[in-house]
């Protein structure tokens, strides 16, 4: 066993854990953040994304262990103060999800383009961007207008990223 | 209409807990003291089991238990069933082999159930499963569709050619007779290639036993769990239903993968009992591809006769269907009820004949897909129509419009008969929208930069609902497929509504909110749809082929029909008017003639309290129930237009625009409605461009991870117009078709037909990868230039 110390959505948490414990499962076993889902084990779909330091990881390939003293964002952690966070809301008026299970990942991996490429983004650029995100309901239609939509309201809102993952 | 009424674009309602990452699917779901189990697969595709040595493992840390097929045996736990009976052309059964949720001494395809292991958490169960001794005999797999039936090795022995049926749809004598008088004759060989449905969320089950009271509790990714229950209880006996609960919380997508009733919530449930825990099962994704049912699988042979002026006389089909390994639940209806009877598509066809040989394989099972049958029989006819219209030097637009339908209602030779459309309507309208008339100097534009473009049709139709009940009890359907609802009113008049489908992503706690909303006249807020429970839902069939919003809204129109009916009764106690007086609209009783109201919420309220009527002569309470079964199928129709453009260097398919024109009768909300449609033209594209389920000659699945099945993603595909006509359906109350499939159905062909129309002919197979267009390419290059 090991101790892993980490700040997961603003708050310090600490485990003993077995070494070989993914982050997905020390979220979502351990911490009971169930937001986070697995879809594929092997990086390819996105569903388990999460924001490591302020940056795009997929949980389920990173071990627990090998992330200590990381601020961990997860899609519980995304809202502040009961106030949606635009990308959230633009995924909901844009109709970017159906069963909703890729929907954190996507929404997560959302916030990291705009992160990484700022507040205008066009079809292209999003399509591309979003090629380690799978979802099998929307045919990414709405996700692609729900992104845009989302990252040109962070501008407007002067929501920086960072200050609302982090 | 409402802001939140019968046609509006409502913001769903499920929305906030799935973006705030408050969803709850089966594996957010923990019981106390729970275990861990992990499935024992078969390495081969084909082999006895010699013997099954677990002493070592069950020493091992954190093992509570141990099982298999003997174990499900000992217990009297019977095997998985197939409900649909097909009979041969003889009229004798189909000829099933026993499944057992276990193996019982043979193992039939990679990823066979060999045993379970229950232990403290998943490492330990898997570092014990990789204890267990197993000794096999390998024996020689059947891999391919074509060559099962008469193949040396027997996959069941009560099935010794490997055909579990040799079926047919038609009249023989009237198609061959009508090809002997055919002018021209189209021939094509087709494969419908084998796909994983893929939903996102993972197959999962938690099952619980609660000792004291006897009780089962099985939480499980299903699309139908009342189905299930039925299953487990009456045909597997785990316990009576009485005894049995069975939940289905949020699911993570379906697709008709989570129809069926599988070996691992089987052996859950009864593994809970066993050792006394709960004990949980979660799919990672190579499991999945190995043991969730697999779609379409068809060879096929297809002929389509014309006269001298292009009037299509007769359709002539013959079809292998690979149903894999074992029958899984509604397997042996995929190629037979939900495919042949749609061979005549949009089309008015005097004779069709269609043979239909189903073989097991050593593979998974094989079973309903998003369109199941529909976008296989789509595939043959459009295919064919296209070729037909190019061999004949005809535009495939006009040929279309020459032999579409016009006259309704339309009983076509192979049982279906149409009651409304305007296919006419619809091609005109998707012709618009894909701007059809530029297409020729696109396609010179497409040339001069090294480009090959094409355009592609497809004129769908597809029968959903799967009723009346009646007509697919005649068919072998083991079940009525109707459907339920139970309205009930609360005192101070907010509702909550108990349906038998289920959503696993459509959104029905949004729409069917909107049917309560707009006919009871009060806020959407106030409305509550409730689902998934056997414990709240008394009895469902659930949601597939496209059935949740022309049967399951039906339903609770009808229930809200009593609730209306029984609100003027008690309104007219409070109103002290006669019954016959009361009018009820936008959520008010009135008398007619008089300014007297008592609105919705007020009128709930005097229905509980009961004071200004007797209750001998009017029931308290506001609550009532329907159970809804359909007059006939529903026929969801439309044409979707896909232009292309293919890089002959790379083999690279970009599809540059597609045009897409439903008619789904009334909709209740164009969002949603547009939603499914994309969805479907996405696993569409899939299909025809990307995916394809591979096992090699040993039998070995080496497509079983997303780094080799090819799942479209956001770069694959591009924005759809999707456009829409209405001819309301005259078989249910709300005039509603049903739109969950028709993507999927309608893309393939369309993908196709623009593909051998960018290249000049017709040798390409689904799917069409860069590797395969590249190849087919360089033919349409050579051929050029011999001319």
């Amino acid at each position: 066993m090991t101790t892993v110390s980490l700040t997961v959505n603003g708050k310090a948490v600490s485990a003993n854990i077995d070494p070989r414990t993914l982050l997905v499962q020390f979220l979502r076993e351990n911490l009971r953040l169930t937001g986070t889902h697995v879809g594929c084990d092997t990086s390819q779909c996105g569903a388990c994304l999460v924001h490591i330091d302020g940056k795009a990881v997929k949980a389920c390939t990173t071990l627990a262990v090998s992330v200590d003293g990381a601020a961990i964002t997860t899609i519980e952690g995304l809202a502040q103060d009961g106030k949606l966070h635009p990308m959230q809301e633009a995924f909901r008026e844009h109709h970017g999800l159906q069963c909703g299970f890729c929907t954190p990942g996507m929404i997560m991996s959302a916030v990291d383009m705009v992160n990484r490429r700022g507040h205008e983004l066009d079809e292209k650029t999003i399509r591309e961007d979003l090629d380690g995100n799978i979802c099998r309901c929307t045919g990414y239609h709405n996700i692609v207008k729900a992104i845009a939509a989302g990252a040109e309201a962070m501008g407007k809102a002067g929501v920086t990223t960072r200050q609302a993952a982090e | 209409m409402s802001a939140t009424g019968i046609g509006a674009a409502v913001r769903r309602k499920e929305d906030h807990r799935f973006i705030t990452g408050q969803g709850r699917y089966t594996d957010d779901v923990n019981r106390p003291g729970q275990a861990q189990a992990y499935f024992l697969r078969s390495p081969h595709a084909h082999a006895k089991i010699k013997s099954i040595d677990t002493k070592a493992a069950a020493a091992m840390p954190g093992v509570l238990g141990i099982f298999t097929g003997a174990d499900l045996a000992a217990d009297k736990i019977g095997g998985l069933i197939c409900g649909w009976m097909i009979h041969n052309k003889d009229g004798s059964p189909m000829r099933a082999g026993a499944h057992p949720a276990l193996a019982q001494g043979r193992v039939r395809y990679v990823g066979d159930h060999v045993a379970v292991v229950v232990a403290e958490t998943l490492a330990q169960a898997k570092d014990a499963a990789e204890a267990i001794v197993v000794d096999y005999q390998e024996l020689s797999a059947v891999v391919e569709t074509a060559k099962a039936a008469g193949a040396k090795t027997v996959i069941h022995d009560e099935a010794p050619d490997n055909t579990v049926f040799n079926w047919h749809l038609g009249d023989k004598d009237a198609t061959d007779k009508a090809f002997k008088a055919a002018k021209h004759v189209t021939k094509l060989d087709l494969v419908n290639n084998r796909l994983v449905p893929n939903a996102m969320e993972p197959r999962a089950a938690v099952g619980d036993y609660d000792a004291g009271e006897g009780i089962f509790t099985l939480y499980t990714t299903s699309q139908n769990p009342h189905v299930a229950r039925l299953v487990l209880s009456a045909f597997i006996g785990i316990a009576p239903e009485n005894k049995l609960r069975v939940i289905a919380p949020d699911v993570g997508g379906g697709f008709g993968s989570k129809i069926f009733i599988y070996a691992e919530e089987t052996v859950c449930v009864w593994a809970a009992k066993k050792v006394g825990r709960p004990v949980k099962w979660t799919a990672d994704r190579t499991e999945a591809f190995l043991s969730d049912a697999h779609g379409r699988d068809h060879v096929t042979h297809a002929e389509l006769a014309t006269d001298a002026d292009g009037k299509i006389l007769a359709l002539k089909v013959h079809t292998t269907a690979n149903l894999g390994a074992y029958l899984s639940t509604f397997s042996s209806s995929v190629p037979t009820y939900l495919y042949a009877p749609l061979l005549s598509g949009q089309y008015d066809i005097p004779a069709i004949y269609c043979e239909v040989d189903a073989v097991y394989t050593n593979t998974a099972p094989v079973d309903a897909y998003r369109g199941a049958g529909r976008p296989e029989a789509t595939f043959v006819v459009e295919r064919l129509i296209e070729v037909t219209a190019r061999q004949l030097g005809k535009d495939p637009a006009k040929f279309r419009l020459q032999n579409y339908i016009r006259k309704f209602p339309h009983q076509t030779p192979v049982i279906m008969a149409y009651d409304t459309g305007n296919y006419a309507a619809s091609l005109k309208k998707a012709l618009e929208i894909i701007d059809y008339k530029g297409i020729g100097k696109r396609k010179r534009d497409s040339a001069r930069a090294g480009k090959l473009r094409g355009i592609g049709f497809s004129s769908y139709i597809e029968a959903c609902g799967i009723a009346p009940s009646a007509a697919v009890g005649s068919l072998g359907a083991g079940v009525g497929l109707w459907e339920s609802a139970e309205v009930r009113v609360n005192p101070i008049g907010t509702v909550e509504v108990l349906t038998g489908s289920h959503s696993h992503g459509q959104g029905h706690e949004t729409t069917f909110a909107q049917l309560v909303s707009d006919r009871l006249g009060i806020p959407i807020d106030n409305v509550s749809i409730i689902h998934g429970d056997t414990d709240k839902v008394q009895m469902g069939m659930g949601t597939y082929g496209s059935r949740s919003g022309a049967v399951g809204m039906s339903a609770i129109y009808k229930a809200i029909d009593k609730v209306i009916a029984k609100g003027k009764k008690v309104a007219a106690y409070v109103l002290e008017a006669d019954e016959a007086d009361i009018d009820f609209a936008d959520g008010n009783f009135t008398v007619k003639g008089t300014d007297r109201k008592l609105d919705f919420g007020s009128c709930a309220l005097q229905a509980y309290v009961a004071h200004k009527f007797n209750g001998q002569e009017l029931e308290p309470g506001l609550k009532e129930g329907a159970f809804y079964d359909p007059t006939n199928f529903t026929f969801p129709a439309g044409v979707h237009i896909c232009e292309l453009e293919i890089d002959p260097q790379t083999g690279v398919t970009k599809i540059d625009r597609w045009a897409a024109v439903d008619d789904f009768g009334v909709v209740i909300n164009p969002m949603i409605v547009e939603g499914q449609v994309h969805g479907g033209i996405a696993q569409g594209v899939g299909q025809a461009l990307l995916e394809g389920a591979r096992y090699n000659s040993d039998g070995q699945l080496v497509t079983a991870s997303f780094m080799d099945y090819t799942m479209p993603r956001a770069d694959d595909l591009p924005s759809f117009d999707v456009g829409m006509t209405v001819t309301p359906c005259p078989s249910n109350p709300l005039g509603i078709k049903g739109c969950g499939e028709a993507g999927a159905i309608a893309s393939p062909p369309a993908v196709i037909n623009a593909i051998t129309d960018a290249l000049g002919h017709e040798d390409i197979a689904m799917p069409a990868t860069p590797q395969a267009v590249w190849r087919a390419a360089q033919k349409s290059i050579s051929r050029l230039a011999a001319e």
